[in-house]
């Protein structure tokens, strides 16, 4: 008989590289990383960015003032009023010009509706990314209808491009009030809705809790603000922190979770949904009356039915579109709460009608930095769940 | 922020001479020379008064024709007292005009992608710096679009149109 020999090759271990994206469903956008691999753990993401790189920067160097606006929105077209506001109200710091009561109500609005439309789709592609199919149909219902409320504005359904250096582009549409009356009342409980398919079911909480783990002074560190530096237990919202468009007269919390976990920024954001629908209706009992424009000749545009019947706001609105606005020497850097957080402009002026610089501090590129810190260690499938967490929008990201 | 504290605060430690200090619209901008800018940086986010945890964003600025050319802008937040200020400094820029200065990684880790991208952006090097690849641009791209005297257009042989 002969003898039978079991000799056992040698096991090979070796780090795997694996291409992620750029074309990916779970990169929303055009993203690529390359994830080193040992086994199924992950030891290393690696960011490529740039797919989605249009040189905003050095565009909006070459604009005048008022053509910088549609740009602004094309950034986070997820949170567009939050860019164009944050925008604006740079230039008008600059401009040293303020913005009429009315105006400013309303731009509380538009942001707070922006922000529950981000959070509307983060949360169910973000639910889609863990396997639950299901959500993404229910939140794209009440998306829709801000849609429908966006385009009653000024005609634009994803990027209104409704806020102006100034004021609002045009007053707003009768039957607008009513319409939001109605979204504000029913959206309490679609958010109630929303949680009994996540909140407490057992899978999704498996595949979240405790992964993705961002300590809180690594949040810091990393520049992590927004939901992201909230679910690490840091209660900062610009909003309380630096009040702008009369915040501080509006009642809301800043929701605040200490599980560093990609559960905990689901619920720090389902939450924000319902404060922002808060805010939403205390805005809607206080619209003053008013104009929607600040009026300073030269400066400002004049009024569209102004410039149909006065000869000097013809001649106005004539010299702001062929040289558009000159603003004083000087430099400002302005930030407020976007859905993704700090979302700051930093206008340099030398006293022409383009900006000298503009910087655009854009959240999700910040907040992306924690993508490979908070993955290393964990499992390939947690990746996928970890990059929806952090909530990028690429054409932000890029610029 | 009170500027003038600023200023004294940081006079008493860097030197009178160094520190300027302006205020445009309530917001205070302090100048620094570059050659102490990781010191200064430390030392704000250490100081028990100051703590500047939190970098907003690194920018550079493009003040050509004159010289030193390459402004640098730091932006930072406290946490704590919810106190945001500016910092401005040149790089320093060598006779070829190759501009240059520390990388502030090591004080705030955030600083990582936005230097990489002012590096790119405008062909500053950012010394010590961990990781100095290409972020937005592509890899064999030596071009810096930021920079005043980079046509808007890009240019036939630096930034070819792929598609033709």
């Amino acid at each position: 008989m002969s003898q039978v020999t079991s000799k056992i090759p040698e096991v090979k271990s070796e780090l795997m590289e694996l291409n992620l994206g750029p074309h990916h469903p779970s990169t929303h956008g055009v993203f690529r990383a390359v994830v080193e691999l040992d086994g199924e753990i992950v030891v290393n993401v690696i960011p490529y960015l740039g797919y989605l790189h249009r040189g905003f920067e050095k565009t909006c160097e070459n604009k005048k003032y008022h053509q910088v606006i549609p740009l602004t929105e094309r950034c986070d077209y997820m949170g567009a009023s939050s860019n164009s506001l944050v925008y604006s109200m740079c230039v008008e710091k600059l401009l040293d010009v303020t913005i009429p009561e009315r105006a400013q109500v309303i731009r509380v609005i538009m942001a707070e509706l922006s922000r529950i439309f981000s959070h509307l789709f983060w949360l169910g592609t973000h639910g889609h990314d863990v396997g639950a199919m299901t959500p993404l149909f229910y939140m794209l219902r009440e998306r829709e209808e801000i849609m429908n409320l966006f385009e009653l504005t000024s005609g634009g359904r994803l990027m209104p491009n409704y806020i102006r250096i100034g004021g609002l582009a045009q007053d707003l549409e009768e039957g607008f009030v009513d319409r939001l009356k109605a979204f504000c009342d029913h959206f309490d409980r679609r958010v109630d809705e929303y949680e009994t398919l996540l909140t407490k079911n057992i899978i999704y909480i498996d595949r979240t809790k405790n992964v993705g783990f961002l300590s809180l002074e690594d949040a810091i560190a990393l520049g992590a603000s927004g939901p992201m530096v909230r679910a690490s237990g840091l209660k900062w919202d610009i909003r309380k922190s630096s009040p702008y468009c009369g915040y501080e007269n509006y009642d809301f919390d800043v929701p605040v979770q200490y599980g560093c976990d990609i559960y905990s920024r689901y619920l720090v954001r389902v939450q924000e949904m319902r404060e922002s629908n808060r805010i939403l209706k205390q805005a809607l009992t206080r619209i003053p009356e008013g104009p929607i424009r600040a009026k300073e000749c030269g400066k400002i545009f004049p009024d569209q039915q102004d410039i149909y019947t006065k000869m000097e706001a013809l001649i106005h609105h004539f010299m702001l579109v062929i040289q558009g606005v000159a603003l004083p020497k000087g430099e400002y850097y302005q930030c407020i709460e976007s859905p993704r957080g700090e979302l700051g402009c930093y206008i340099i002026s030398d006293g022409t009608s383009n900006p000298f610089r503009l910087k655009w501090r854009a959240p999700a590129f910040v907040n992306l930095q924690t993508l490979a810190p908070m993955s290393r260690g964990c499992l390939f499938a947690d990746l996928i769940a970890i990059l929806s967490s952090v909530d990028i929008v690429l054409a932000e990201v890029d610029r | 922020m009170n500027p003038d504290a600023v200023k004294e605060k940081l006079a008493s430690r860097f030197g009178p001479d160094t520190i300027e200090v302006e205020m445009f619209r309530d917001q205070v901008i302090v100048n620094v020379p570059c050659q102490k800018i990781v010191n200064i940086c430390q030392f704000l986010r250490d100081d028990p008064e100051m703590k500047f945890d939190f970098l907003s964003f690194v920018g550079g600025v493009d003040r050509m024709p004159e010289s030193p050319r390459f402004e640098l802008v730091y932006q930072l937040y406290s946490t704590g007292s919810s106190e945001r200020l500016r910092i401005k400094t040149r790089a320093t820029q060598d006779e070829d005009g190759a501009a240059s200065i520390d990388s502030v990684y090591c004080v705030w880790p955030s600083a990582d992608w936005h230097e990489r991208e002012t590096a790119e952006m405008f062909g500053i090097v950012f010394n010590n710096h961990p990781d100095p690849r290409n972020l937005l641009l592509p890899d064999e791209w030596t071009i810096h679009p930021l920079r005043k005297d980079f046509p808007l257009m890009g240019s036939d042989q630096d930034t070819p149109d792929l598609s033709k």
